[in-house]
C-alpha cells in the first residue's frame, strides 16, 4: 500500500514537471492558475479545517496580494521577487488586523466580521486610482526572478510558480504537523480546555490568521504575475465563497484535500465552456450533489474508501462527524 | 417651498425613501432570521427566492393573465412550496451538522436558480407593470411620493407585524419557539417538530418571494436581482441579532434610512456602509442590537 | 529521486522532438495549421450575456457561412468560450487559443477589463483581437497594437453622439447619474468635456455603486439639481433601474433623460411605455434601411432575437477580417493587419468605414429616439433616427490618442 502511494505521488510529480512541454494536453497557464488556487485553498484551510475558524473574507488577502504586487512591480519598478514578498507581507499584515478584530467573536459572527472587513477592503480597491477599477491593474511586467530567471518565458515561469507553491504547501504541511498545529487542533476541538491548559489562544489564532492570509496573498501575488493583471474580482466576496467551496469539496479534514477541490473547481470553469449558458446550472448541481453525497470531501471520501492513512490525513483517526458538529457558539 | 430651504426638504425626502427601502430589507431579513432561528441554517438562497418571487409574478402575469393583486398572494405560496420541497428533499439531511454545509447547499441552489433563469429569460430582464390602481404620485410638498412606494411601506410593515404577532403571541408561535430551544422536548410533547421546521422554511422563503413581488414593478425583474442583496440581508440579520424577529425588522428599516442618507453624503459608499456598521456593532455588542447576550 | 530524474530527461527529450516535428509541419503553406480559426470570447452565462453571448457566436457563424465557409480554399472554423466576466479567465483563454489551438482572431470581447487584458495578450502574441461589445477607449490608446481593432463604438463616440447632439439641440445644463466604475467615470468625463466645449454646463453628479437597485434617492437629487438633461452613465440593469425611477418620480417629463450607453435589448426590457422619448447613440439599428432589415431578419430567424449593434459589429468585423485574409493571401497577422487597415468597409453596418493606425474603426454613428407606444407599428419597432454623427467627428481625434504606434 505504501509503495503504491509513493508510486502514485512520483508519477504525479513527473507529470506536473512535464506539463510545460505538452501544452496540447493541458495548457500550462491554466495549470499555473490552478496552482495558485491550490495554495489559496490549502492556506484557507489552515483556519477552517485545522483551527475551526470560518473566514468569509479571504478574498481580501488574495486580492491584496495581487494588487500590492502589481503596484510594486508596475509602478515602483520593484523586481518581481520583492513584489511577491511585498504582496505576501501586506496580506499577512492585513491578516493580523482581521484576526485581531475577528477572533473576539466566534462562529457565524466571526465569519460576518471578516466578510464586512473584506467588503471595506474591496471598496478601497474599487476607489483607489492605481487599480483602474473594473478595467483592472493591467500590463504588470513579469520581470526576472532573483535577477536570474527571465519570467517572460512561460516555461521558466511555470517552474518558478511550481517551486513557490510547493514551498507554500510545505509550510502548510509543516504547520499542521508541528506542535503549533497540535495546539490549533486543540483550540478547534475544545477551546476552553486549551485556554485552561495555559495556551495563549488569542495569540495563536492571530498568528494562524496571519499565516493563512500571507499564503493566500502569495497565491494572489503569483496570479498577478502570471496573468500580468490584478482585477476587482480577485477581491470580490465571490472569491471568498469560491475558496470555501474548494475547501469543502476537497475535504476540510485533510491537509491537501482543498487542493483537490481547487483542481475540481478550476477544471469545471475551464472545461465546461461548450455548455454555454448552462454552465452555472451544471456547476450548481455538481456542488449540490457533493454536499449531499460526500460531505467529507473528495479526498476525505477517497481516504475512507482506500483506508489510506498515510500523510494525506492529519489526525491518526479523525472521529467521523466530529468536525461536522456545529461549532457556532452564538 | 423654496423658502423653506433645500436641506430640510432633502432630509425629509431621503428619510421617506429610506423607509421604503427599509421595508424591503425588513421583510427579507425577517424571513432569513426566522429560518436561521429555527433551522440554524444560513439561507444563502434568500436572494434567489426573492428573485424567484418576482419571476413567478411576472410569468403568471404573462402566461396565465394573473394580475398583480392575485400574484401578491399566489407567488409567495408557489415559492413557499418550492422551498418546502427543497427543504424536504435536501436541506433536512444537513441538520445538526456544521452550518457551513447548509450555506454550501443553499449557495449551490443560487447557482442553479440564477443560471436557469438566465438561460430561460436572458440577462437583461423583463418589465412588470405597476398596477393601474397605484399609478400616480402624492405631492407631499417636500417631495413627490409615488402611490406604489407608499403601498410598499404599508404592505411590508403589515406583513412584518403579522409575522411578529404570529410568532410571539400565538400558540403556533409558542410551539415554534419551543422547538427552537429544545426540539427533543417539544417533540416529546406531541408536537411534530420536523413538520414545523419544514413549514418554517417555506414561510421564510415565502416572505422573500413576497418582497420579490413587491419589488417587481419598481426594480427590474432580472435573474441577478437578488445576488448582491443576500449579503446585505445577512448583515442586517446579524446586526439585529441572530434569530431576533423584532431585531430584523427594526434593523432593516434603520438600514434603509442609513443607506438613504449615505446616498446623499457619500454615494459611492452606500452599498458598503452596512458592513462598517456591522463591524462596529459586533465589536461593541457581541450578540447584535437585539440579540440576547450569550457567552 | 534518481529514477525521477532519468524519467524527466526522457520526457523532456521526447517532448522536444515532438515539438520540433510539429513546428516544421506548421510552417508549411501560407496558413498556419491549414485552418483560419476565429474565437468568440464572450459572456455566455453572466450579466452581459444578452448583449453578446450566444447570439454573438451566431453572428460570427453567419458571417463565416456568408463568406462561403472557406477563404482561398482554406476552411474557416469558429470556436467560442465564456470569459465569465473575469479578466484573468479571458486572458488565459485568449493565450491558450493563440498558443495552442491555432486561433487567428478573437472577436466580441464584452466587459472592458477582459477586452483590455485580451488586447494586451494579442499584442504580446502578435495575433488579432477585435473588440465589439465593450466601450473602453484603452484599446486604441494604452493597449493599442497593430493587432487590436476596436470596431463598433467606444466611450468617446457615445459622448460625442449623445452629448454633442443634445447640447446642440438646446439641452445645456446636465446632471449625471454615474455608475461608480471606471467605465462610468470615463463616460461622465467625456460627456462633460463635450458639454462644456459646446457651451453647456454640468450642474452636478451622483455616483452610485454597481448593481444599485433603488434609484429613488438619485431621482430626487436629479430633480433638485434642476438640470434640463439627466445623463445616465451606466448600462444594463443599472441604467434600466435609473430610467424607471426617473419616470416613477415624475422627473422625466420635465427633465429629459439621456442614456449614454443604452442597448437595443435594454429598450426592449424597459418597454416603450417607460422608455419613450429616450435619446441614445447606437452604431446600428435593425430597422434603419433595407440592408439592415435583410440582415436582421435572417439573424432573427436563427437566434430568435433582433440584433443589437454588437451583433451587427461581430458580423461585419468578421467579414472584414476574412476579406483581408483573402486579399493578403495569408493569415499572417502582420499582412492581415495591413490589409485590414487598407481596405474600406462597405456593408449594411458601415459605409466608407476604415481602420485608423491605432485600431479604431471609423464609421458613422447615429442618435436615436425611442418611439412612444402609439407610434410603434409592429414588433421591435422601437426607435427613429434623430441625427447622424459623421465618423470623423464621432471618434477620438488621432492627435489625442496615446497609442505608441502614432508616435513617429
Amino acid at each position: 500500500m505504501r509503495l503504491l502511494t509513493w508510486t502514485v505521488l512520483a508519477v504525479g510529480l513527473i507529470a506536473l514537471l512535464a506539463v510545460p512541454f505538452f501544452p496540447q494536453v493541458v495548457y500550462p497557464i491554466f495549470v499555473m492558475k490552478t496552482f495558485c488556487f491550490i495554495l489559496f485553498a490549502c492556506a484557507f484551510n489552515l483556519l477552517l479545517g485545522h483551527t475551526g475558524i470560518l473566514s468569509f473574507g479571504h478574498a481580501a488577502f488574495f486580492g491584496s496580494g495581487a494588487y500590492i504586487t502589481g503596484y510594486c512591480v508596475k509602478y515602483l519598478g520593484w523586481p518581481t521577487d520583492l513584489g511577491l514578498l511585498a504582496g505576501m507581507l501586506a496580506a499577512a499584515a492585513l491578516g493580523v488586523i482581521f484576526g485581531a478584530l475577528a477572533i473576539r467573536r466566534s462562529g457565524i459572527y466571526l465569519a460576518m466580521i471578516t466578510l464586512a472587513m473584506a467588503q471595506l477592503v474591496y471598496f478601497f480597491y474599487l476607489q483607489a486610482p492605481f487599480t483602474g477599477a473594473e478595467d483592472g491593474l493591467q500590463q504588470i511586467p513579469r520581470g526576472t526572478f532573483l535577477g536570474l530567471l527571465d519570467l517572460r518565458s512561460d516555461i521558466t515561469l511555470y517552474y518558478v510558480v511550481f517551486g513557490i507553491v510547493a514551498a507554500g504547501l510545505w509550510v502548510v504541511w509543516r504547520t499542521v504537523n508541528s506542535p503549533f498545529g497540535a495546539v490549533l487542533r486543540a483550540i478547534r476541538e475544545h477551546e476552553p480546555r486549551a485556554v485552561s491548559l495555559g495556551y495563549p489562544v488569542a495569540r495563536y489564532k492571530v498568528l494562524v490568521f496571519a499565516l493563512s492570509a500571507g499564503l493566500s496573498g502569495l497565491a494572489g501575488s503569483m496570479k498577478a504575475i502570471i496573468f500580468q493583471l490584478a482585477a476587482l474580482n480577485d477581491a470580490h466576496w465571490h472569491m471568498s465563497g469560491d475558496v470555501i467551496l474548494m475547501t469543502l469539496l476537497g475535504g476540510m479534514n485533510t491537509v491537501f484535500g482543498p487542493a483537490a477541490g481547487a483542481v475540481l473547481v478550476s477544471a469545471m470553469t475551464h472545461y465546461l465552456d461548450p455548455f454555454g449558458a448552462w454552465v452555472t446550472v451544471i456547476i450548481g448541481l455538481v456542488f449540490m450533489s457533493c454536499v449531499l453525497l460526500f460531505r467529507e470531501g473528495i479526498v476525505g471520501k477517497l481516504g475512507k474508501i482506500l483506508k489510506l492513512n498515510t500523510n494525506f490525513q492529519t489526525d491518526a483517526a479523525p472521529a467521523p462527524g466530529r468536525l461536522e458538529k456545529s461549532k457556532s457558539e452564538g | 417651498m423654496d423658502f423653506f430651504g433645500i436641506p430640510i426638504q432633502a432630509v425629509l425626502g431621503q428619510l421617506m425613501l429610506g423607509i421604503v427601502n427599509g421595508s424591503f430589507y425588513a421583510v427579507l431579513s425577517l424571513g432569513l432570521a426566522i429560518i436561521f432561528g429555527v433551522l440554524k441554517i444560513v439561507n444563502f438562497a434568500h436572494g434567489a427566492f426573492f428573485m424567484l418571487g418576482a419571476f413567478v409574478a411576472f410569468m403568471s402575469g404573462r402566461y396565465l393573465g394573473i394580475d398583480y393583486w392575485a400574484a401578491l398572494f399566489i407567488a409567495p405560496l408557489v415559492v413557499a412550496c418550492i422551498g418546502i420541497v427543497f427543504e424536504y428533499l435536501f436541506l433536512r439531511r444537513l441538520y445538526g451538522l456544521d452550518p457551513i454545509y447548509g450555506l454550501l447547499l443553499t449557495f449551490s441552489l443560487v447557482l442553479v436558480l440564477e443560471g436557469g433563469f438566465r438561460v430561460a429569460f436572458g440577462s437583461s430582464g423583463q418589465p412588470y407593470p405597476t398596477p393601474e390602481l397605484l399609478r400616480g404620485v402624492f405631492n407631499l410638498g417636500f417631495m413627490v411620493l409615488p402611490y406604489y412606494r407608499a403601498f410598499v411601506i404599508v404592505a411590508a410593515l403589515s406583513v412584518c407585524l403579522a409575522t411578529w404577532f404570529l410568532i410571539e403571541r400565538t400558540r403556533l408561535g409558542a410551539s415554534l419557539r419551543a422547538a427552537t430551544e429544545r426540539p427533543d422536548l417539544t417533540q416529546a410533547f406531541g408536537i411534530n417538530v420536523p413538520l414545523l421546521v419544514t413549514l418554517t422554511y417555506g414561510a421564510g422563503v415565502g416572505l422573500a418571494a413576497f418582497a420579490g413581488v413587491l419589488a417587481a414593478p419598481i426594480f427590474h425583474v432580472n435573474p441577478s436581482m437578488g445576488s448582491n442583496l443576500v449579503i446585505i440581508i445577512f448583515a442586517v440579520v446579524v446586526i439585529g441579532g441572530l434569530g431576533s424577529i423584532i431585531g430584523a425588522i427594526v434593523t432593516g428599516l434603520a438600514l434603509g434610512i442609513v443607506e438613504g442618507f449615505t446616498r446623499v453624503f457619500y454615494s459611492e459608499f452606500s452599498s458598503t456602509i452596512v458592513f462598517l456598521v456591522m463591524v462596529a456593532v459586533l465589536l461593541l455588542r457581541p450578540a447584535g442590537l437585539f440579540g440576547r447576550t450569550e457567552a | 529521486m534518481r529514477n525521477a530524474r532519468v524519467l524527466m530527461t526522457a520526457a523532456l527529450t521526447s517532448a522536444c522532438i515532438g515539438l520540433s516535428g510539429l513546428s516544421t509541419a506548421v510552417a508549411n503553406d501560407n496558413y498556419s495549421d491549414g485552418v483560419v480559426r476565429i474565437g468568440v470570447l464572450t459572456d455566455m452565462s453572466g450579466i452581459y450575456t444578452d448583449l453578446s453571448g450566444r447570439a454573438a457566436v451566431e453572428a460570427v457563424r453567419m458571417a463565416v457561412e456568408d463568406f462561403g465557409g472557406e477563404v482561398n480554399g482554406v476552411p474557416i472554423e469558429v470556436v467560442h468560450a465564456d470569459h465569465r466576466n473575469r479578466p484573468d479567465v479571458g486572458a488565459s483563454r485568449a493565450r491558450e487559443w493563440y498558443d495552442n489551438d491555432g486561433v487567428d482572431m478573437i472577436n466580441d470581447l464584452s466587459n472592458s477589463g477582459v477586452a483590455n487584458a485580451v488586447a494586451a495578450v494579442a499584442k504580446e502574441r502578435r495575433r488579432h483581437a477585435i473588440v465589439n461589445s465593450s466601450s473602453t477607449i484603452g484599446i486604441t490608446n494604452d493597449y493599442c497594437s497593430p493587432y487590436a481593432t476596436h470596431y463598433t463604438y467606444d466611450a468617446y463616440s457615445l459622448a460625442q453622439g449623445t452629448g454633442k447632439s443634445i447640447v446642440d439641440d438646446g439641452g445645456d445644463s446636465w446632471f449625471f447619474l454615474t455608475v461608480d466604475f471606471a467605465f462610468g467615470h470615463g463616460l461622465e468625463r467625456q460627456v462633460s468635456e463635450v458639454v462644456r466645449e459646446a457651451g453647456g454646463r454640468v450642474v452636478g453628479a451622483a455616483r452610485h455603486p454597481l448593481d444599485t437597485t433603488d434609484f429613488s434617492s438619485y431621482a430626487l437629487q436629479a430633480q433638485a439639481s434642476g438640470a434640463e438633461i439627466i445623463g445616465i452613465a451606466s448600462t444594463g440593469a443599472d441604467a434600466i433601474n435609473a430610467i424607471n425611477a426617473l419616470a416613477e418620480f415624475g422627473v422625466t417629463p420635465n427633465q429629459r433623460p439621456a442614456a449614454l450607453l443604452l442597448w437595443f435589448d435594454d429598450v426592449h426590457a424597459l418597454g416603450l411605455e417607460t422608455a419613450q422619448g429616450l435619446l441614445l447613440t447606437n452604431a446600428f439599428y435593425w430597422d434603419a434601411n433595407d440592408e439592415t432589415r435583410e440582415f436582421s431578419k435572417r439573424f432573427y430567424e436563427r437566434t430568435g432575437r433582433m440584433p443589437n449593434m454588437a451583433h451587427a459589429g461581430n458580423y461585419s468585423s468578421t467579414m472584414h477580417y476574412l476579406k483581408s485574409v483573402e486579399a493578403a493571401g495569408t493569415d499572417d497577422p502582420d499582412a492581415v493587419s495591413e490589409k485590414m487597415r487598407e481596405l474600406e468597409i462597405n456593408d449594411f453596418f458601415a459605409q466608407g468605414g476604415y481602420i485608423r493606425p491605432n485600431g479604431r474603426m471609423v464609421h458613422d454613428q447615429y442618435m436615436w429616439q425611442v418611439k412612444s407606444p402609439d407610434a410603434s407599428e409592429y414588433d421591435y419597432d422601437y426607435m427613429e433616427l434623430v441625427t447622424t454623427i459623421p465618423g470623423e467627428e464621432a471618434f477620438q481625434p488621432l492627435e489625442k490618442s496615446t497609442c505608441y504606434l502614432l508616435e513617429d
